[in-house]
């Protein structure tokens, strides 16, 4: 019986390898694009984790070779305080992988929570919850995080922090909604007749349902987290010098030099675009495969 | 109906409401104030003369007296005094504003312009090349901070044809020629972004409403393409597009206050980032407001559009 399955696997009869694989080559299959944008965040996290490895110099070590061309010693060449760019792009991707999965994780675990309590409770609960969730999503994102981030002062914790004030109200909206139908589920109502106390129904029962939506929509904010980080540094508001932060590479002194030194504005801002790229593009394809009501969204 | 738009307004002042309470203290929380930021400046402090300003602009009070004071003036009209210019607050925005509504509505009707069309042209060639490239070409679009597409933009015309954009504003009542010549490219780095974002959605809801019947029953009559497509699926597809455009509206200042940055522009959106930065506590809190205001408002145009729309949906009844 065995050796009959694996002949007819072999001549290619048989449905196909085991199903996990097959799930995994299905979704490379039907999303190319979703591929590539696997790939993508895959080199981010390896560059990132292999920093010190990748890195050819100190990417804070300033030198005398200032504003080096690209070239054998310099590969991206230098910035204006002679620090070497390849290093500095490199040593950012920790920076902008730290930044945008803490704050996502910490602004959807928490908007996630209020969206559990606020769908499940109901009532009162629910109607505070999300006026509070008005309150937060009348300033645009940027508006918010910049007066966040101002209000806790530049660093590399206090810019997490201002990140995911912005996408707690986000994540409870999607959590909300989903609990808010999974809460009419006949297995729910058993649950809570066999005794099953509140709590654990909203943490047990409820919560593991959300889980598909929630990862669709922590895919979305990363990109939107890796980008917001950028622009607060840019500006001057998030990770201070000398963190080599991708945004903050991009600030005054690229602008001043751009002329002299156009490599100074193109890497960093290339680095952040494939990276934000990458994480889109796994976004969309995870949110097509898991969540087939927003296709295409 | 009326009491729907009554309704909404009372959760639209309650919003604003907490917008300001939220604003107010986060501001003062901010490490340093106006007060520390000059004295520093000045070099030297002197405790009694910091104290006496900080006294003379009224934040030595408790947060919650300081924000009932400010409430008051603002319900009566009164927006108060920038710190940094000792002007009043709105005479410091109001010549800032049109640069930043001339950017925001060239912006946004660029986006329009190239997202829609490119978002119907998806749809109804999906899973063509041509729709991949566009999808390709939209997701490139949300990737990119518009700051670096802007610095970039520059840096291509610098380089390859010896351009240099004017970097001193010009008024559109001057020279309307010079000004539109000199918002076009903040607008094309800021109108990608929304273009992107309005291609998606046009993208799916064309596809959800292709498969409807009374599409297939245009075809079957032998309708002519531009017809079905762009007549009967683009009206019925265009409820999700508008919610996505009023949002944008709004969420287009974000891009504003960097593009306006990089290009410097006078605008509003860009003084926002100073204002913080001095603790310039009047006229972040008046921008947040107006910010906030127009974020609710353009919601709440979008929802009553909805039922000019589609009138099978009707607000107050269910």
């Amino acid at each position: 019986m065995a050796t009959r399955a694996l002949d007819l696997a072999a001549s290619g009869t048989l449905a196909g390898p085991a199903p996990r694989r097959s799930t995994l080559a299905l979704f490379l299959r039907k999303n190319p694009l979703g591929a590539v944008g696997g790939l993508l965040m895959g080199l981010l996290i390896v560059t990132a984790v292999l920093a010190e490895v990748l890195a050819t110099h100190n990417p804070i070590r300033t030198s005398t070779q200032v504003l080096a061309a690209p070239g054998a010693d310099h590969w991206l060449g230098t910035d204006n305080l002679g620090r070497d760019l390849y290093s500095r792009v490199v040593h950012g991707s920790r920076i902008s992988i730290v930044v945008g999965l803490a704050a996502t994780l910490l602004g959807a675990g928490l908007g996630g929570l209020i969206g559990l309590l606020s769908g499940y409770a109901g009532g009162k609960t629910d109607l505070v919850a999300q006026r509070l969730m008005d309150i937060m999503q009348a300033l645009p994102i940027l508006v918010l995080a910049l007066v966040m981030a101002a209000a806790l002062g530049p660093s590399l914790t206090n810019t997490i922090v201002a990140i995911s004030v912005v996408i707690v109200p986000r994540a409870a909206r999607v959590v909300r909604s989903s609990v808010l139908a999974i809460r009419e589920f006949v297995y729910v109502e058993a649950a809570r007749a066999l005794g099953v106390r509140h709590a654990r129904v909203a943490l047990r029962h409820i919560l593991p349902n959300t889980f598909g939506p929630f990862i669709v929509l922590v895919t979305a904010q990363l990109g939107g987290a890796i980008l917001t980080e950028a622009t607060l540094s840019f500006l001057g508001l998030g990770i201070p010098e000398p963190y080599p932060s991708w945004g903050r590479m991009l600030s005054i002194a690229a602008a001043e030099y751009a002329e002299k030194a156009p490599w100074l504005v193109i890497y960093p801002g290339l680095a952040i675009s494939l990276a934000v790229f990458g994480t889109n593009l796994l976004g969309d394809a995870l949110r097509d495969t898991l969540d087939p009501r927003l296709r295409g969204s | 109906m009326r009491v729907y738009v009554a309704k909404r307004l009372a959760i639209a002042v309650v919003t604003l409401l907490g917008m300001s309470m939220l604003i107010f203290v986060l501001m003062r929380l901010a490490p340093g104030n106006i007060t520390d930021i000059i004295f520093e400046s000045a070099g030297y402090v002197d405790e009694a003369d910091r104290r006496r300003l900080a006294a003379e602009l009224g934040i030595d009070r408790p947060i919650p007296v300081q924000y009932g004071r400010w409430l008051a003036e603002f319900l009566s009209g009164d927006l108060g005094k920038s710190y940094r210019y000792d002007l009043p607050a709105w005479e410091v925005i109001k010549p800032r504003l049109p640069v930043t509504v001339e950017l925001a509505v060239l912006a946004l009707g660029f986006s329009i312009l190239f997202g829609v069309p490119t978002g119907v042209i998806s749809a109804i060639r999906r899973g063509r090349p041509v729709d991949y490239a566009l999808r390709v070409v939209s997701l490139a679009g949300l990737s990119m901070p518009s700051f670096w597409l802007a610095m970039v933009v520059i840096l291509l015309l610098v380089r390859s044809l010896g351009l240099i954009p004017s970097m001193t504003y010009v008024s559109p009542f001057e020279n309307l020629g010079a000004n539109l010549f000199q918002f076009m490219l903040p607008a094309l780095a800021v109108g990608y972004r929304s273009s992107a974002l309005i291609m998606r959605i046009t993208r799916s809801a064309m596809l959800e409403v292709l498969r409807e019947d009374y599409i297939r029953t245009a075809w079957a009559k032998g309708q002519r393409e531009t017809l079905v497509v762009w007549r009967h699926a683009l009206k019925n597809a265009s409820l999700p597009v508008i919610t996505l455009i009023g949002i944008e509206f709004a969420f287009l200042i974000g891009g504003l206050i960097v593009t306006e940055t990089v290009f410097n522009l006078p605008g509003v959106a860009r003084y926002l980032v100073d204002a913080i930065q001095v603790r310039d506590y009047p006229i972040v809190q008046n921008l947040a407001m107006l910010i906030a205001v127009v974020t609710v408002l353009a919601n709440l145009t979008v929802d009553l559009l909805y039922t000019w729309l589609d009138p099978r949906i009707k607000y107050g009844k269910a």
